[in-house]
């Protein structure tokens, strides 16, 4: 899957679990939290959706590097690679 | 024949606006059934029905704006005759002469469009469930929110779906947006949203003489628990340290009764059942305390899951009057990150609010050691009218005393 790919399928779960942000105005780099305003639950809604979508297991010490979508993209695209 | 009215949806609200029915003509409803959703200041609430029987008539249109005891509908209950057909009995049900719009009290930037003719396709054809962002969008296009194909949770239309219809067909009011957009956050109207909280806050700390008190309570435990739980869980049913301040609070609540309830025209009713009011911060300002119901009678996870639910529905624009209405006390937690301690503001009726500032590492003295443990500052905020210092010093305590035991919550 392509980077480009990838940050369409994060981009789509993120605004899913919060529908009040606009898909436009996510920058690559802005922290979900502290930037995007995500609450600790959103956060997690939002892992929940990638572990659906991707099959992952994303375990809570990886949460720091899915702190901002560029992280995250690179996340996606090394686990989904190793576990295909 | 019962009247189905538009119901009070807190003490600020004094009027709301029809944005759509879930039932018609002839539909049978029951107890809990939500048979339409209206626009307040706190966003789309779902309303629920509390009587049983069968829709006669509706008396409101969406989109028109109805002070709080309106009649929206005729309900006939179970084993009544249908005195439609008999118009000579009782008073006719006219519409009640209220205005279409009152912009000031429901304020849309945008100025309204005409809007496509509603309903009786739209209540046979069950709920559409859509977004705050995606309806003021959509309404501001001008744009039938039917004719968008929802991409959100159960098919919900959400902004970008609004927008993707709106990329395929140019509308007229297109260069509308920048003027709009710039004015903050889409979704939710912030000045209406911020009068709401003015009002409830300014009467609560106008009538109500709060008190408050602090106490540093050691987490580590129930963090190791959580942790070592969470490690063996998918995400999907993970927990949150928000979920035991809940269920420890509600807990707690039992020794101390009379931080529980209401108090109304001077009069204190203490609550057999913990509704916990979740403070749930929006983007861009302002929050909203839905209540998890029963948060005394369910399993942790049951709670975990209840808030999950609020969270959601908050973020969507789909929360339900009783858990707008029914709150008995409140639970603010300022999550991960933030300060150490939160000082509430009671929301009326209630006459306590628990809060948690954001865990984390601290110097504690264990068994004459110092050591770095994971602790969390609880406050209450409560109601000295209904309770004293004394009582309330022993429902933090006691909430202390059940987080150190995490597994038995």
């Amino acid at each position: 899957m392509s980077p480009a790919t990838l940050r369409a399928a994060f981009i789509e779960e993120l605004t899913t679990v919060a529908p009040d942000i606009d898909p436009a105005m996510v920058g690559d780099d802005d922290n979900l939290q502290s930037d995007l305003g995500l609450d600790s639950m959103d956060f997690l809604n939002l892992i929940t959706a990638l572990h659906k979508r991707f099959a992952l297991p994303i375990p809570e010490a990886d949460y720091p590097q899915l702190a901002t979508t560029a992280l995250a993209v690179g996340y996606l695209s090394t686990a989904v690679r190793s576990g295909s | 024949m019962g009247l189905f009215v538009m119901p009070s949806l807190g003490a600020d609200m004094e009027v709301g606006k029809l944005v759509e029915w879930l039932v018609g003509p002839g539909s049978a409803v029951k107890r809990g059934d939500i048979v339409a959703v209206v626009e307040t200041q706190k966003g789309a609430i779902e309303i629920e029905i509390f009587e049983p029987g069968t829709v006669v008539e509706l008396l409101a249109e969406p989109d028109q704006v109805l002070p709080v005891g309106a009649p929206l509908a005729r309900i006939r209950a179970p084993g009544e005759f249908d005195v439609k057909s008999s118009p000579a009995v009782g008073p006719p049900m006219a519409k009640l002469p209220v205005p279409d719009t009152l912009p000031q009290l429901l304020a849309q930037a945008a100025p309204s469009r005409p809007v496509p003719a509603p309903t009786a396709a739209r209540a046979a054809g069950g709920p559409k469930p859509s977004s705050p962002a995606a309806r003021q969008r959509a309404a501001e296009a001008g744009l039938d929110l039917t004719t968008v194909e929802g991409s959100g949770p159960g098919g919900a239309v959400l902004l970008s779906d609004v927008e993707r219809c709106l990329a395929v067909t140019p509308s007229p009011a297109a260069p509308m947006r920048a003027a709009t957009a710039s004015k903050g956050k889409p979704g939710i109207d912030m000045v209406e949203m911020r009068k709401a909280i003015a009002a409830a806050m300014s009467r609560a700390k106008r009538e109500i003489p709060h008190y408050y008190l602090s106490h540093e309570v050691d987490l580590q435990r129930a963090s190791d628990w959580m942790g070592a739980q969470n490690a063996i869980r998918a995400p999907g049913a993970r927990l949150l340290m928000g979920a035991l301040f809940v269920k420890a609070t509600a807990h707690a609540l039992a020794k101390v009764p009379e931080l529980n309830g209401r108090n109304e025209n001077g009069i204190f009713t203490a609550s057999e059942r913990v509704n916990a009011g979740l403070a749930i911060a929006m983007r861009g300002g302002g929050l909203i305390a839905p209540a998890i119901m029963e948060a005394d009678q369910s399993s942790l996870d049951q709670v975990m899951d209840a808030m999950r639910g609020l969270v959601v529905r908050t973020r969507a624009g789909r929360l339900r009057n009783a858990e707008l209405t029914l709150g008995t006390i409140t639970v603010s937690s300022m999550g991960e990150s933030g300060v150490d301690a939160l000082l509430g503001v009671i929301y009326p009726p209630q006459v306590a609010l628990v809060g948690f500032g954001a865990p984390r590492v601290r110097p504690m003295i264990v068994d004459g050691t110092l050591v770095p443990h994971v602790a969390v500052t609880a406050t209450l905020a409560a109601d000295h009218r209904v309770s004293d210092g004394r009582r309330g010093a022993l429902l933090l305590t006691e909430i202390e005393r059940r987080l150190q035991e995490p597994e038995t919550l």
